[in-house]
C-alpha cells in the first residue's frame, strides 16, 4: 500500500508532476503491483547472497590513454538550450554563483 | 553559566586525481580549456553509453591507501548516488558506497575512516541577468571537468580545532603530492575539504548535532571557516538554541555562513550498486604495482633523516616540506667541495636557506644544492667565518655563483689555521689593550671577547673567533 | 531499361540466409535486395517503423559474411545522424553521435541499416502500445497487438518489411512479440552482445538479440552480433562461434517443462497450451524426453523483476533532464524545469516504472524490496542450474496467451506484466532462451520457449531447428499478398 503522500513524496525524488487525479491513479496502481511484489517477503532468504550482476567479470578496467574528444558544436548539437559554449540551464536556487565540487558530498 | 565547549571535527577530502584521462572515459583531463571541449558521449552521459573504470584512478587508490596504512579491499564496487543537478550528467553520480576501495588508516595524529574513489561534477557557471530564461537567472555547465577522477578521503572526527584541521590538511597534502597522485591545489580545486563539525561539553563523550561546512578553498580559508562555524555553534548553544544538521556555505569574502538547501529538500540518494560496471578486484599484480610505485613517504623520511644525526627539529621540517627535504638530499649527495655534516647542512637548509627564500621553493632559486654544501663544508674547514658565509649565502640567493670564487673576490676568507697573517694582528690588539691582556692572564677568560672584537674589527671579519682565541692563550701562556 | 528479373515480392519472400546465398552466387544483387526491403518498410502500415533509410548505403564489402541483406534496428539502438528515441516523446528526433557497438559490428559484417522500427516506450511494455509513436499493429490480425516491446521488430519480419531485425529483452521483450507475431526472436546469454549504445532500460537485464523468419536467419544473425566489446565491461563474448543448426533429431535430448510456469493458476490460454502439448509430442517423437521439473523460485520472479527493473530504470531515466538533448518545458526555475519536462516528456508507463523504482530504492525500502529482489534472483539462478543438472533444456508456452487485443490491457498494468510470466526467469538468470512459431490457437500464433545454460545458444539453435522443421509452421498469414 503507497498512499498519496508516499506517491507524492516518491514522484518529487524523481521529478515527476502528478496532477490529483494522477496521485490517485498512481497510488491504487502502485498499490497493486506493490501487493504481488510484497510475496517476496514471504520467503526466508538468510544467508542468500544478493545478485546484482550475473557475469562473473572483475576489474575489467580501461588503460589510462586518452581518446579523441567530441568537438564541442557536436556537444552541443542536440542542447535546448545553448550559451558561451555551454548548456544553458536556470539557476539552481543556490546561494552561490559557482557549484565548484558544491553538489558533491 | 559559562560552559566550556570542545569542537569535533571529521573531515571529508576530495582530491582530483592527476590521471590522463577522465574516470570513466577517454577524455583528457581539462586545464582550463573552453568549456565542453573534453567531452565524448560517455561523460556527457548521452542515451546509450556506459561508464569504463581507469586503472590508473585504481592505481593511485591503492597507492593514496597504502600511504595512509589503510586496509585495501580486496573485491570492491561502485555504487550510484542519485540526484537530479545540471552539473550531474547521468542524474547519478558513479561512486563507491558500503564496499569502498580501502578502510581505515591513519596519518599523524588523526584515523582515517575510508577512502573510495567517484568521478566529479561538472562545472555550474553563473550566466548572469543576460543569460535569462524565461525571467529567471541562468547558469552554464560546461562538462570538461565531469568525470575527473577523484578520491574521497574520510577522516573519524578526530580533528579538535581549526588549526589542527589546517595543519593535519597540510601534512595530507604533502603526503599526497610526495605520492605523485594529484597536483594538490586548493585554490585551483584539485584539493577540495569539507568538514563535518559539532560541538560538545568538555568531559562528555557524546557528539552533538554536525553541520558540514563547504567551500572552503583555501588553507585560510578552512581555519577561518571551522573557526566561524565553532562560534555560530557555541553561540547557539549558549542561547539555548538547538544545532540543526545542515550544510552550510562558507563565504570567504563576507566569512558569513550560510545554510546551502532547504530542510524540505532532504536528500535521499537512493545508492544502489553501479549495474554497468563489475567489481574491482586487487590483484596481487596490482597491489605489487602500487607497492613498486610508493616514493619514500615524510613519515619514513622523518625516521631516516634522524638516523643521520639530523635534530628531531629539521628532520621533521625537512620530511614534511618535500621541497625542502629534496633539496637537503641533493646537496647532501653533491659531495664536491668539503664534504658537509648533515646536521650542519640541514641548520643551514631549515635555518639561513628558508630565511633567505620563505615559501619560495629552494630547487627554484639561485642556490644550488652543490653551492650551498661546499658553503657548509668551507665553513666547517673553518676557510670561513659563520659570519661571512651568511654574507655568502646572501650573494648566492642574489645572484647564483660558488661560494668559493665569492670568498675569493670579495675577500672574505677565514684567517687564521695555518695563515700567519692573523698572528701581528693578535699582537698588535693585545698591544692596544693592555688592561684586557692583565684581565686575561689573571683568569678571567670573558675578557678575550674585547680582543676578539677589535680583531674582527681590524679583518672585517674574517677571523676565526677559536682561531684568535687559540693565539691569544699562546702569547700570555694561559 | 530491361525487365527486372526479380519482383519485391519474390526478393523480400525470402530468407535472409537464402537472400546472402542468392547474392553470393550472383543471382541478386545487394542493391536490389536493399530496394525492396526499403520500398516495403516505407509502404508499411502497421506502423512498424520510426524512420526507413531513404537511399542505399554504400554497398557491403565484397565477400562480406551478411552480403548486404539490410537489418531493421529497434528504435533505441543509437544510429549514428538517424533518429533513436527509443520510442519517446522526451527524446523525439534525437540523432546521436555515434552508433551502437553491435549496429556498427552487424554493419561491418555487411548487414546495412534499413529502419529503425517502433517500441514500447524506453522497451517499458508487453504489447507495443506504450509507444509515443502509436501502437504497432500485429500483422496477423490488425486489431490486436504485436507484443513488445521489440514490437515493431517482430511485427516488421512477420510482415516480410524487413529480412530480419534487432530486438533487445529485458524480461521477455524479444521472445513475447515473436511468439506473438509467429517469428523466431532469441534472447543471448546476458554478456555475450555488448550493450554500449543501447539505449538503457535494465542495464543488468537488458540484452539484444535476433528476430527473424527461422532458426537459421536467427543463428546467421547472432554469430555476427556476439562478441566482446572494449568499451562494456560487462560484455564477455561468445566462447567459440555461433554455427549454423544442423540437428534432425532430439536423439538424447532431455526436455524439462517446469511445473511452476506451465501448471495452473497462471492465466495460461487452454489452446496455448495445447499447441505447447503438443509440441512436447512431437520433441518425444524426434527421440527427446520430456519430464516435468522443478523451479521452485520461478512463482517470485515476476515480483523479482518487477523491482530490480523498475530501480534500475529510474536511475537509466534520470539523464532525461531537459539539458544536454531531448525536450524541455521551461518553467522558471530550475526544478520546474526539470518536472515539466520529465512530466511531460514521459509516458504513463515510464512513469508509473520510474515511480515503482524510486520508491523501492528509497530510504528505508531498499532492503525489503531490493535487496530481497536481489537475493530471490540468486535463488532463481540456482533453481536454473539445479535444473540443468537433469535436463539440457527447460522448455514452456512463451506467452501465456496468444496476441490481445488493442487496449485489452492497458487500464490494468498488473495483467499487462503477467504476460512475462514465463519469460522473466531466463532474465533474471542471465540464460539464452529462443522463442520459435509453434502453431496457431484461435488463428494467431503460439510460441515455444527453449531455454538451456549460459552459452548454450548452439545447442539451443540445434534443438529449435529440429524442433521448427518438424512444426513446418506456415508464416504466410501474417504476410499481405504482393
Ligand atoms: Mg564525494
Ligand atoms: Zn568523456
Amino acid at each position: 500500500m503507497i498512499d498519496r503522500e508516499q506517491v507524492l513524496h516518491v514522484a518529487r525524488l524523481a521529478r515527476l508532476e502528478l496532477t490529483d487525479a494522477e496521485v490517485g491513479q498512481m497510488s491504487a496502481e502502485l498499490s497493486a503491483v506493490l501487493d504481488h511484489i510484497k510475496k517476496i517477503g514471504e520467503l526466508d532468504l538468510s544467508g542468500v547472497a544478493p545478485t546484482s550482476h550475473v557475469v562473473e567479470v572483475v576489474s575489467a578496467l580501461r588503460p589510462d590513454v586518452v581518446d579523441p574528444s567530441l568537438p564541442v558544436e557536436v556537444a552541443l548539437a542536440s542542447a535546448p538550450a545553448v550559451a558561451g559554449g555551454g548548456f544553458l540551464v536556470p539557476s539552481p536556487q543556490a546561494p552561490v554563483t559557482s557549484s565548484e565540487g558544491q553538489s558533491l558530498r | 553559566m559559562n560552559r566550556e565547549f570542545e569542537p569535533v571535527i571529521g573531515l571529508e577530502i576530495h582530491v582530483q586525481l592527476s590521471t590522463k584521462t577522465k574516470m570513466f572515459c577517454g577524455c583528457a583531463l581539462s586545464f582550463g580549456e573552453p568549456p565542453n571541449t573534453h567531452t565524448c558521449p560517455v561523460c556527457l552521459g548521452l542515451p546509450g553509453t556506459l561508464p569504463r573504470a581507469n586503472a590508473r584512478a585504481i592505481h593511485f587508490g591503492l597507492m593514496i591507501g597504502l600511504a595512509l596504512g589503510s586496509e585495501l579491499a580486496p573485491r570492491s564496487i561502485f555504487h550510484r548516488k542519485n540526484y537530479f543537478y545540471p552539473d550531474l550528467p547521468k542524474g547519478y553520480q558513479i561512486s563507491q558506497y558500503d564496499e569502498p576501495l580501502c578502510r581505515g588508516g591513519q596519518l599523524g595524529d588523526i584515523r582515517i575512516h575510508r577512502v573510495h574513489l567517484e568521478e566529479d561534477a561538472a562545472k555550474l557557471v553563473h550566466a548572469g541577468s543576460s543569460g535569462r530564461i524565461h525571467g529567471s537567472e541562468a547558469s552554464v555547465v560546461d562538462f570538461n571537468r565531469g568525470g575527473t577522477p577523484l578520491a574521497e578521503i574520510v577522516t573519524e572526527p578526530d580533528v579538535r580545532s581549526a588549526a589542527q584541521a589546517r595543519e593535519w590538511l597540510t601534512l595530507l597534502r604533502t603526503t599526497l603530492r610526495r605520492l605523485g597522485v594529484s597536483d594538490v591545489n586548493m585554490e585551483e580545486g584539485s584539493l577540495r575539504c569539507d568538514a563535518n563539525i559539532s560541538i560538545r561539553a568538555v568531559g562528555s563523550t557524546e557528539l552533538g548535532t554536525k553541520t558540514e561546512l563547504k567551500n572552503m578553498n583555501s588553507f585560510r580559508y578552512l581555519e577561518r571557516g571551522v573557526n566561524a562555524e565553532i562560534a555560530r555553534q557555541e553561540a547557539l548553544l549558549r542561547a539555548g538554541g538547538e544545532v540543526v544538521q545542515e550544510t552550510l556555505h562558507f563565504d570567504p569574502a563576507t566569512e558569513r555562513i550560510t545554510s546551502l538547501r532547504s530542510k524540505e529538500e532532504a536528500h535521499d540518494y537512493r545508492y544502489f550498486p553501479e549495474p554497468d560496471l563489475v567489481p574491482v578486484a586487487i590483484s596481487e599484480e596490482m597491489l605489487s604495482a602500487a607497492r613498486d610505485a610508493m616514493p619514500e613517504l615524510p613519515a619514513a623520511r622523518e625516521t631516516r633523516l634522524v638516523g643521520l644525526g639530523v635534530s628531531d627539529a629539521n628532520a621533521r621540517q625537512l620530511a614534511w616540506r618535500t621541497e625542502l627535504g629534496d633539496y637537503f638530499e641533493a646537496a647532501l649527495g653533491a659531495g664536491g667541495n668539503g664534504s658537509a655534516q648533515p646536521q650542519a647542512l640541514a641548520n643551514w637548509v631549515c635555518n639561513e636557506l628558508v630565511a633567505r627564500v620563505g615559501e619560495e621553493d629552494p630547487n627554484a632559486s639561485s642556490v644550488t644544492p652543490a653551492a650551498l654544501a661546499e658553503l657548509v663544508g668551507l665553513v666547517a674547514a673553518k676557510a670561513v667565518t659563520i659570519g661571512n658565509a651568511k654574507l655568502v649565502l646572501d650573494r648566492l640567493v642574489a645572484d647564483g655563483g660558488g661560494p668559493s670564487q665569492i670568498i675569493e673576490t670579495e675577500g672574505l676568507g677565514a684567517m687564521g689555521g695555518g695563515d700567519d697573517a692573523l698572528d701581528p694582528i693578535v699582537e698588535a690588539a693585545l698591544a692596544a689593550n693592555g688592561d684586557v691582556a692583565e684581565k686575561i692572564k689573571s683568569g678571567n677568560m670573558k675578557a678575550i671577547g674585547a680582543i676578539i672584537g677589535h680583531v674582527m674589527r681590524e679583518t672585517k671579519g674574517r677571523a676565526d673567533g677559536a682561531e684568535v682565541t687559540r693565539i691569544v692563550r699562546e702569547k700570555l701562556g694561559v | 531499361m530491361t525487365e527486372a528479373r526479380n519482383t519485391f515480392s519474390e526478393l523480400t519472400a525470402m530468407t535472409a540466409c537464402t537472400a546472402v546465398e542468392a547474392i553470393e552466387r550472383g543471382d541478386i544483387s545487394a542493391a536490389e535486395v536493399f530496394e525492396a526491403y526499403r520500398v516495403a518498410a516505407a509502404a508499411d502500415d502497421l506502423n512498424a517503423y520510426l524512420w526507413v533509410a531513404e537511399e542505399a548505403p554504400p554497398a557491403a564489402p565484397a565477400g562480406a559474411a551478411l552480403a548486404g541483406v539490410p537489418l531493421a534496428v529497434k528504435d533505441l539502438f543509437c544510429t549514428e545522424g538517424v533518429p533513436s528515441q527509443a520510442g519517446s516523446k522526451i527524446i523525439e528526433g534525437y540523432r546521436p553521435p555515434y552508433t551502437a557497438s553491435v549496429v556498427a559490428r552487424l554493419a561491418a559484417a555487411g548487414a546495412p541499416l534499413l529502419g529503425k522500427t517502433n517500441q514500447d516506450e524506453f522497451a517499458m511494455g508487453s504489447s507495443n502500445e506504450n509507444s509515443a509513436f502509436g501502437p504497432v499493429l500485429n500483422p496477423w490480425d490488425r486489431a490486436r497487438v504485436p507484443g513488445g516491446s521489440s514490437g515493431g521488430s517482430a511485427a516488421a519480419v512477420a510482415a516480410g518489411s524487413a529480412p530480419w531485425a534487432l530486438g533487445t529483452d529485458t524480461g521477455g521483450s524479444i521472445r513475447q512479440p515473436a511468439a506473438l507475431c509467429g517469428i523466431v526472436g532469441l534472447k543471448p546469454t546476458y554478456g555475450t552482445i555488448s550493450r554500449y549504445g543501447m539505449i538503457a532500460f535494465a542495464s543488468s537485464l537488458d540484452q539484444a538479440g535476433p528476430l527473424t523468419r527461422d532458426v537459421s536467419d536467427a543463428a546467421l544473425l547472432l554469430a555476427h552480433m556476439v562478441g566482446k566489446d572494449e568499451r562494456d565491461c560487462t560484455s564477455v563474448g561468445f566462447p567459440g562461434v555461433i554455427e549454423r543448426p544442423t540437428a534432425t533429431t532430439l536423439a538424447g535430448v532431455r526436455l524439462g517443462v517446469p511445473e511452476e510456469l506451465t501448471g495452473d493458476g497462471i492465466g495460461m490460454e487452454p489452446g496455448v497450451l495445447a499447441a505447447f502439448n503438443a509440441t512436447l509430442a512431437l520433441a518425444e517423437e524426434l527421440g527427446a524426453s520430456v519430464e516435468t521439473c522443478h523451479l521452485p523460485h520461478a512463482t517470485h520472479a515476476l515480483s523479482a523483476y518487477y523491482v530490480l527493473a523498475p530501480a534500475e530504470a529510474s536511475s537509466n531515466l534520470a539523464r532525461y533532464d531537459g539539458v544536454r538533448y531531448g525536450a524541455r518545458v521551461e518553467d522558471g526555475s530550475l526544478v520546474g524545469m526539470y518536472t515539466k519536462t520529465r512530466s511531460q516528456g514521459f509516458g504513463a508507463e515510464v512513469k508509473r516504472r520510474i515511480m515503482l523504482g524510486t520508491y523501492s530504492l528509497s530510504s528505508g525500502y531498499y532492503d525489503a524490496y531490493y535487496g530481497s529482489a536481489q537475493r530471490v534472483r540468486t535463488k532463481i539462478a540456482e533453481d536454473f542450474r539445479a535444473a540443468f543438472e537433469g535436463f539440457d533444456f527447460i522448455v514452456t508456452p512463451t506467452s501465456p496467451s496468444v496476441a490481445f487485443e488493442l487496449g485489452a490491457k492497458t487500464a490494468d498494468p498488473l495483467s499487462m506484466y503477467l504476460s512475462d510470466y514465463c519469460t522473466v526467469p531466463m532474465s533474471l538468470a542471465g540464460i539464452p532462451a529462443i522463442s520459435i512459431p509453434n502453431g496457431l490457437s484461435e488463428g494467431l500464433p503460439t510460441g515455444f520457449q527453449l531455454a538451456g545454460p549460459a552459452f548454450s545458444e548452439n545447442r539451443i539453435l540445434d534443438a529449435a531447428f529440429a524442433l521448427e522443421q518438424a512444426i513446418g509452421f506456415d508464416a504466410s498469414g501474417a504476410r499481405t499478398p504482393a
